[in-house]
This record gives structure tokens, C-alpha cells and sequence, in this order.
């Protein structure tokens, strides 16, 4: 066990766990957020996405002894003008079905329009390929995600 | 037989004699050559084990797209080189691969996790079109001779090939084991296997 001090959603927070617990655990487990999802713990499924200083990670992947200074940023504290846009889109399209991935493709949609501010079809299949879908609202995502970058380039 | 013959005859013995003596050495010398030849052909096909093994090819492919495990399936999910090798905006390679290997979700992990260049493409190649190709500095990111033993013997990517993680056989020997191979197969002139073998 060890003590770490990690800032998440900006604020300091201190957790003893073992230095190779995954960051998701801390997370979800220590932390109480619970936003963040358990898919498949071996980085396949995206359920688990987080930013880590600002560009997204999966959580699943990531020990918290590797964390470092690094400043994560869960489903409960993205924020800023991509965030609003993809949250606005989401409720618009009614995106969601079980909703259990969805906080995972919102996290990769938002760092998605970060990088590129009026994605192609094909930017947004290769930027969510790792983000799965058991209920297939790939649809709906693509086309919440178009909404999302014309939003912001109102 | 008159003096002017005589001469003649010793002569002609003579540049006989040189002339052998010349021949057996450009003989020798080719012998040698070819030799030297072979054994640095040899080199590179002892050190083609690392290169064609699959921790070195699986993200040295010839598309777009890395692979992965020992049977070299296309990587999951489906991620693209990119336009630096780190992968695409959104989905870069440093999204599931960190700094170190983590084998309690299984993935592999270096500061430096990316693809090799297009250019550096090896998969389904031959070792000898490999060979070829990684003394090219057109296509070897610009290394000389120097500058690719170096590489090769001290870069951290490469050196991840022998310590994988998880249960993935690390590529055969050690680097420095592979970086004295590399060296020995310049010293000996860089010889190619002809590209069409194995």
C-alpha cells in the first residue's frame, strides 16, 4: 500500500492503494466516481476513458504509480466549449441507449474535437474505433458528434 | 640455342612466374572477398531473427495498420498510423499504451509506443528487400551506417522487444547481442541475402 495524492477533476484528493492499482479503481472505488466504467479492463473497449492532462486515457490501462503529477479529468468534470457542444448534442439526439458506454464516447468525442474541429465520418470511426457500443448507437454518435462540431463553429 | 634465345626463354618464365603469382593473389583476394561476403550475409540473417520476430514486425507493418501477438492478427481495436505513427487524433497510441508495460490489463507499454514510418514497412517482406531497406537512409529516417548501430543497440522501443511483459516471448538473444551482430554484419561490408530468400 502506499499513499498517493492525485488531482482529479481539479481538485487534490489522497488514496492508499496499491501502487499498481488501476487508475479506474481508484477512481471508482476510492473516489466515489462512479461515471467512469468498468468494460473490459484490458483497454479494448473505452468504456473506461479519462483525460490526463487533457488528452484521453484509459483508465483501465494506467497504475496509479505511473499517474504521477498528472491531472485527470472524469465524465463528472469535462468541461469547456467541446464538452458543452457534445453534451448538447447528446440530449438532442437522445444518443443513448443502456447508456453504459456513453460516458467513454463522450470522453473521446469531446478529445476528438479538440484536436479536430469539423471531423470527417472517417475522423470520428478512427478516433471512436476503440470506444464499443454493445447497444450499436454508432449512428447516433456520428451524427451527435456533427452536431456537436457545427455547434461550435456557430 | 643462342644467348638472345636464352634470355628469351628465362624471360618468358619470368612474367609466367609473375603472373601467377599475381593470379593466385587476385584468386585469394576474391576468396576472401566471398568469404567476407558470406559471413556477413550469415550476420544478417542471424540478426534477422529479431528483425522478422514478431515484437519487432507487429508495428512495423506495410499498411496502415499495426498487429499484434505472436501470430500477428490485426491490433484491437482498429487503430491507424496516423500522420506521425502515433495513431489518429482521439485515438493515439499513448490512449492505452504508456510509459511502462502493465500486465494487469495486458498492454504493452514505452514512452516512446508508436509505428515505425511506412518507409520502415518490413511485414511480408523478404530479409534480403529488409536488408535492403534498412541501410537506405531514403528509408531508414535518414541513418547512416553509425547512426542505425546506434539505433538499434541503445533505442528503448527496440530494446522493449526483449522485455515485452505479460506472456509475450521477448524477441530471441539480448540487444546488446543484437546490437554486436548489426556491427559485426557492417564490419563485414553489409552484405544482403539476395531479396527473394527468406
Amino acid at each position: 500500500m502506499g499513499t498517493f495524492i492525485i488531482d482529479v477533476n481539479g481538485t487534490s484528493r489522497s488514496v492508499d492503494v496499491d501502487g499498481d492499482t488501476p487508475l479506474l479503481w481508484v477512481l471508482r472505488d476510492n473516489l466515489g466516481l462512479t461515471g467512469t466504467k468498468f468494460g473490459c479492463g484490458i483497454a479494448l473497449c473505452g468504456a473506461c476513458t479519462v483525460f490526463v492532462d487533457g488528452r484521453p486515457l484509459r483508465a483501465c490501462s494506467l497504475p496509479i504509480s505511473a499517474l504521477g503529477s498528472g491531472k485527470v479529468t472524469t465524465i463528472e468534470g469535462v468541461s469547456g466549449t467541446e464538452a458543452v457542444a457534445v453534451q448538447d448534442a447528446w440530449v438532442a439526439r437522445d444518443v443513448p441507449q443502456c447508456g453504459y458506454c456513453q460516458s467513454g464516447q463522450i470522453m473521446s468525442a469531446v478529445a476528438l474535437l479538440k484536436e479536430i474541429r469539423k471531423p470527417t465520418d472517417r475522423d470520428i470511426d478512427l478516433a471512436l474505433n476503440g470506444n464499443l457500443c454493445r447497444c450499436a448507437t454508432y449512428v447516433r454518435i456520428r451524427a451527435a458528434i456533427h452536431d456537436a462540431a457545427r455547434a461550435l463553429e456557430d | 640455342m643462342t644467348r638472345r634465345r636464352i634470355l628469351g626463354v628465362i624471360g618468358f618464365a619470368v612474367v609466367l612466374l609473375a603472373a601467377g603469382v599475381v593470379g593466385q593473389r587476385m584468386l585469394r583476394q576474391t576468396q576472401i572477398s566471398d568469404e567476407t561476403k558470406a559471413r556477413s550475409i550469415a550476420l544478417f540473417r542471424e540478426a534477422g531473427k529479431v528483425l522478422q520476430n514478431p515484437r519487432c514486425l507487429n508495428c512495423h507493418p506495410v499498411g496502415d495498420r499495426p498487429t499484434q501477438t505472436d501470430r500477428m492478427v490485426p491490433h484491437q481495436p482498429w487503430v491507424v498510423r496516423g500522420v506521425d505513427g502515433h495513431g489518429a487524433p482521439g485515438l493515439h497510441c499513448d490512449t492505452c499504451h504508456h510509459a511502462a508495460n502493465f500486465d494487469a490489463a495486458g498492454v504493452p507499454g514505452n514512452p516512446g509506443w508508436r509505428l515505425a514510418p511506412a518507409a520502415m514497412g518490413w511485414q511480408g517482406r523478404s530479409l534480403g528487400a529488409i536488408c535492403v531497406q534498412i541501410k537506405d537512409p531514403a528509408r531508414n529516417g535518414g541513418k547512416d551506417m553509425a547512426a542505425l548501430l546506434d539505433h538499434v543497440s541503445k533505442d528503448s522501443l527496440v530494446g522493449w522487444a526483449w522485455s515485452p511483459g505479460g506472456k509475450r516471448p521477448p524477441a530471441p538473444g539480448t540487444q546488446a547481442a543484437f546490437g554486436a551482430l548489426m556491427r559485426a554484419w557492417a564490419d563485414t561490408g553489409a552484405h544482403c541475402p539476395p531479396a527473394e530468400n527468406q
